[in-house]
């Protein structure tokens, strides 16, 4: 594989893969679930905590200064990380969950009855649900677009539902259920032609290729730190300034005011407008530590590496009898959702537990894509840019010991 | 081939009743029935039981799910048929409460489910049959799920 990368010393970057799991050396494919930290992450952490801590924004001693410093200079390395414009667009938030609630309860205060939202069966239920329950608030409707046997967006059809009431198009970049990566580009491109804004669900994107929000030209990106080696309870949506200025508020609290009195209370400037409460400081800290630690290591060389992780999954995975890979789009990101013929993924999921090999079983949060497929669930495995092709043989072995278990 | 550890979970007798899963089927007889749901990986169950003079004269399953939970659905008719409703009840608490404490003290071919203790994610997998027929005995409407809090885990 690539000379230039070099796995071997990247993993000595992440202590928790260097450990035994039931008797087996570790294989961790759960990486769409949540990434592995390296200890530059941790380090940030730590530091932190260790020297510089104190509440941001408002305080007059040293320590507060430092804190708010270290604070803003994560919300500038995020906007350096995504190329947005302007800091003002960087809204920190608990993970790609809040980031979409926020638009659902800030941006969807303007809907009214008829009008629509539009997503995909593809969607994570966290681009499910806070859309219907805002449909539920306000009288709209969630329309979705369909996908193909391949797991593809059926394109035409999206762009057929596109109509004079859409208000807001919400589509994940990467499904995180079949892997497939949509046309963000040719999807913002249509639908911004029609002046409707797009929120792209960024998460499963995020962590596994280069992303410009200026040259996607999307109006809203929401990710989370979690699966980009960042620490849980840290991500951030980003929005176009020209519309987060007249996004109303949608958490009350400190640091979102500028003035508060009984006869009234006015508003803090953007991004603090939208973030109440004493913020997740160290995760800001950790999550630009990740950051800076995945532009080190390279986008470009990481989506190459993973691209040559799926190519080898699919090839050995592919050579087992009975086995079927659900989501064949042609393009798609490193992870590969199958079932085996007479093996339950939960049953497959506890045998290759035992022999080390950490996947995910199940509907993954995404039921109507089991739905649209006529399953229960799949096994999936994830990858990152720590993982070997060696680890992919490991599963592909334990798949083999789970039929022979299985077999009648 | 297998792990010892798997051994445990997965005996022969579990094995053998996930391939061929007794008195699985839509009965002809109209009795009490409950629907058994985990939301969590998406196991099904709809048990089917027939009670005269306080007695389990008949119980069926329809199941899709996984090896542990269709073995668990099929033991559970083979230990409960024809037995009183209250001793089908005190059995029901004993397997929750022995799936939840290690494991020990489960009668019969029951036993061969007391590795399951050691997985605590498939507990639930295996206790969601006697769920299901436990609320088809108290004729309870609408569909029990693994994660309401009444019974065991």
């Amino acid at each position: 594989m690539t000379a230039t990368f070099d796995v071997a010393a990247l993993r000595r970057d992440f202590p928790i893969l260097t450990q035994q799991v039931n008797g087996h050396p570790l294989a961790y494919l759960d990486n769409a679930a949540s990434s592995q930290r390296p200890l530059q992450v941790l380090e940030a952490i730590g530091h932190y905590y260790a020297h510089d801590h104190a509440n941001i924004h408002r305080g007059v001693h040293t320590l507060s200064h430092r804190a708010t410093d270290l604070y803003e200079g994560a919300r500038e390395t995020v906007r350096a990380f995504i190329n947005a414009a302007s800091v003002r667009e960087i809204v920190f938030t608990s993970g790609t969950t809040e980031a979409i609630n926020l638009v659902a309860f800030s941006f969807g205060q303007r809907l009214v009855p008829g009008d629509e939202i539009l997503v995909t069966t593809m969607e994570h239920h966290s681009n499910i649900v806070p859309w219907q329950l805002l449909c539920e608030r306000s009288g709209a409707v969630l329309r979705v677009a369909p996908i193909n046997d391949a797991g593809e967006l059926l394109f035409d059809e999206f762009v057929q539902l596109l109509g004079p009431r859409t208000r807001l198009v919400s589509v994940a970049h990467v499904s995180n259920a079949l892997g497939s990566v949509n046309p963000v580009r040719e999807i913002v491109a249509a639908t911004r032609a029609r002046g409707i804004p797009v929120l792209v669900d960024g998460a499963q994107a995020i962590a596994h290729e280069a992303i410009d929000v200026r040259e996607l030209d999307c109006d809203f990106y929401a990710f989370s730190g979690h699966k980009m080696c960042g620490p849980t309870g840290t991500g951030v949506l980003y929005g176009r300034e020209a519309i987060l200025r007249d996004l109303p508020p949608w958490k009350g609290g400190g640091d979102m005011i500028l003035t508060v009195s009984f006869s009234g209370t006015t508003y803090n400037e953007l991004p603090y407008r939208l973030e109440a409460g004493t913020p997740h400081i160290a995760g800001a800290i950790g999550l630009a530590a990740a950051m800076r630690y995945l532009t080190a290591v390279g986008m470009a060389r990481i989506a190459a590496w993973e691209a040559q992780l799926l190519a080898h999954a699919t090839a050995e995975l592919g050579k087992i009898p009975g086995l079927r890979f659900v989501g064949t789009a042609r393009r798609k990101a490193g992870l590969v959702s199958f079932n085996v013929d007479g093996i339950h993924p939960h049953d497959l999921g506890t045998v290759l537990d035992q022999q080390g090999v950490a996947i995910r079983a199940g509907h993954h949060c995404a039921m109507p894509v089991m739905e649209r497929f006529g399953l229960q669930g799949t096994a999936r495995a994830s990858f990152a840019f720590y993982n070997t092709p060696a680890e992919i043989d490991q599963l592909a072995a334990a798949v083999r010991v789970a039929q022979r278990m299985f077999a009648a | 081939m297998t792990a010892p550890d798997l051994q445990t979970l997965y005996r022969q007798i579990v094995l053998d009743h996930s391939r061929q899963p007794r008195h699985q089927r839509r009965p002809d007889w109209r009795g009490r029935e409950a629907e058994g749901h985990n939301p969590l990986c998406g196991d099904k169950i709809r048990v089917y039981a027939r009670v005269h003079d306080d007695r389990l004269d008949d119980v069926a399953y329809e199941a899709s799910g996984c090896a542990i939970c269709v073995a668990s659905a099929s033991l559970m008719t083979e230990a409960t048929l024809g037995r009183d409703v209250p001793a089908v009840r005190a059995l029901a608490g004993q397997f929750g409460t022995a799936l939840g404490s290690g494991g020990g003290n489960l009668p019969g071919d029951l036993a061969a489910l007391a590795g399951v203790s050691q997985y605590p994610a498939r507990i639930r997998c295996a206790t969601l049959p006697w769920k299901a027929l436990l609320a088809a005995l108290d004729a309870s409407p609408g569909t029990v799920t693994t994660e309401q809090a009444s019974g065991d885990r």
